[in-house]
């Protein structure tokens, strides 16, 4: 009878998680294209889709772009977050109010969000160029989404203001459960304000830092919505990462099975690091994921 | 002890001001504090002035360089606009956002009471399957969902979306409602079962009524992740008829190159939810984005 609570749960996971993984698994062995939708035959082709991929001239560039967005995102997403939850961890007038505003950001949808970036690195009327111009720091328009080293750079940019409030919040989060006497105790020990975060603070947010940052790779690695928006993997492949890479592979190109093959490449990297996470969620409570 | 030594050894007299004046210099202090907070916010809430502002601004005034920095001719044409192109689109949206919402409680409740009130032996392997699936990039979740979709003939329905989103939405939610129904006392829910009380009965009128304010916030972010939703939106729909609101905007981008307050305005109105949520449902939000992930 207990059982019966837990049907739905076991119905859905197989059939939405399970299944979807394996259809992706036989999809990455098929010459699964458009036409297969039509006469339902997908030829085995083995690792054919995989041996495609690796072969591509696309696959290092994806790779490297990918680490490139990755890494920089999180880097700046967690100092800067970091940053802002030692700020706000102090105590002045509008606090609570100031630090929710700090949250919309995260909760608009991401296509508004990018929309918005782009037409704020447009390069005729976009106002980044037009600010940067005024303020004397170029001489001319940078032209952020047409050149290709920049066009990586403003994907990053728009990604880090997705992720500042996230790391934000879950950083403040682990600074107020930092015991004030153990700061308290440090500061009559005569340490200075940055002593007490670098040798007090900072040690006992570990385990925090630990989630964040794994959270952090599996959603950064996930991207899909900024990119596409603001750039849609160009110009010139600039800003294909491998999911951008997977998605144009199947549903441009309509050469699935390869799609599936980059999205199985993408699902280890993200289990590896799931791992991790998993692991380390002994220090923290569940629910977190999702964010 | 030692901090007695410490606190001796560092007691500068200097320190030591008057408690009136020190206290003034903190207050002084506090409004610095709140000046460079109030600018860290404009410099990060800046592109959501800057969609607002463009949305209210007449199309020629989009052209001026520089670009004018407040809407001086603010207008609503943008916003008609927007509703005539994406009205229906926005309406998709709501129907699957509450759809998701509604199908992702429908299963996350049950299982979530199981999970913290029933002893099972599949509760583990459950949430580490929640947790894992979490992890899955909605990218090949979109791959294989397409074949599935087309199989069942479900390309381009309601239907499919609120199933695809629900992907999106379920874990968060069985792992939030879990996370708190746990900490639903044992006795309250046993002494029901003494009363005689069905597991069923048990868990409609105590578990749910105790466990409300878990219930609103996995709701709320439900709808919310399908609101957002772009990915399967995408990909799951070929034509215009069940297009969301977050392809709907994506497309009005490429459709109308230069009418960039229309876009920015249908970019506001697929921000109303949030915004709403945010100032109605503050606490419930704040419980959200936390997920309850940092211990206490």
């Amino acid at each position: 009878m207990k059982f019966g609570f837990i049907l739905p749960v076991v119905v859905y996971v197989l059939a939405f998680f399970v299944y979807p993984l394996v259809q992706n698994i036989v999809m990455s062995f098929e010459n699964f294209t458009a036409t297969s939708f039509y006469t339902g035959r997908a030829p085995f082709v083995g690792f054919g889709n995989y041996s495609a991929v690796f072969q591509s001239p696309q696959f290092a560039n994806a790779v490297e772009v990918t680490a490139i967005f990755v890494v920089a995102s999180i880097f700046f997403q967690f100092t800067i977050g970091l940053a802002l939850a030692v700020f706000f961890s102090r105590h002045f007038p509008l606090n609570a109010l100031l630090r929710s505003l700090l949250l919309v950001p995260w909760l608009l949808p991401l296509v508004v969000s990018a929309t918005v970036f782009r037409w704020i690195f447009n390069a005729e009327n976009g106002v980044l160029d037009q600010l940067l111009q005024s303020l004397h720091v170029t001489s001319q328009p940078i032209y952020w989404l047409v050149n290709p080293s920049w066009a990586l750079v403003a994907v990053i940019i728009v990604n880090i203001w997705v992720g500042i409030p996230f790391n934000m919040v879950i950083l403040y989060g682990g600074l107020q459960g930092i015991p004030v006497s153990l700061l308290e105790a440090a500061s009559l020990d005569g340490a200075n304000a940055w002593q007490r975060f670098r040798h007090v603070s900072l040690p006992l947010l570990k385990p925090v830092t630990t989630v964040v940052l794994t959270l952090g790779l599996i959603y950064t690695i996930k991207v899909f919505d900024v990119i596409m928006v603001v750039t849609q993997g160009g110009p010139a492949n600039a800003t294909q990462t491998l999911t951008i890479w997977a998605y144009n592979l199947s549903f441009i190109n309509f050469a699935f099975g390869q799609g599936a093959a980059v999205g199985n490449l993408l699902i280890i990297v993200a289990l590896v690091f799931g791992v991790v996470y998993i692991r380390s969620t002994r220090f923290v409570r569940d629910g977190a994921v999702s964010l | 002890m030692s901090n007695t030594i410490g606190r001796i050894a560092s007691a500068r007299p200097a320190r030591r001001a008057h408690p009136e004046r020190r206290h003034r210099n903190l207050r002084r202090r506090g409004f610095a504090n709140t000046a460079v907070a109030l600018a860290i916010l404009a410099v990060l809430l800046f592109p959501l002035y800057w969609m607002i502002n463009i949305s209210l601004q007449p199309s020629r005034d989009l052209l001026r360089i520089p670009p004018e920095l407040f809407p001086f001719d603010a207008t609503l044409h943008a916003y008609g606009n927007a509703l005539s192109a994406e009205g229906h689109a926005l309406l998709v949206s709501l129907v699957i956002s509450v759809g998701t919402a509604a199908l992702s409680l429908v299963i996350a409740i049950p299982t979530a009471f199981a999970m913290a009130q029933l002893r099972l032996r599949l509760s583990r392997p459950i949430l580490f399957a929640l947790l894992v699936a979490q992890l899955v990039p909605s990218i090949i979740m979109a791959n294989a969902l397409f074949k599935i979709m087309a199989k069942f003939d479900l390309l381009n329905t309601v239907l499919a979306l609120i199933l695809a989103d629900s992907t999106l939405a379920v874990p968060f939610a069985v792992l939030i409602l879990r996370a708190f129904m746990i900490s639903v006392p044992r006795e309250l829910v046993e002494s029901a079962y003494v009363d005689g009380a069905t597991r069923l009965r048990t868990l409609r009128s105590i578990v749910v009524p105790v466990s409300r304010n878990a219930i609103i916030t996995a709701g709320l972010f439900s709808f919310l992740f399908a609101w957002g939703d772009f990915l399967f939106g995408l990909t799951l729909t070929t034509t215009h008829a069940v297009t969301p609101i977050t392809v709907g905007l994506y497309s009005f981008i490429g459709a109308y190159a230069t009418d960039w307050n229309g876009v920015m305005a249908t970019g506001v109105l697929a921000s109303i939810p949030a915004a709403v949520l945010l100032v109605v449902a503050q606490r419930y939000v704040a419980a959200g984005v936390t997920g309850g992930a940092v211990k206490e």
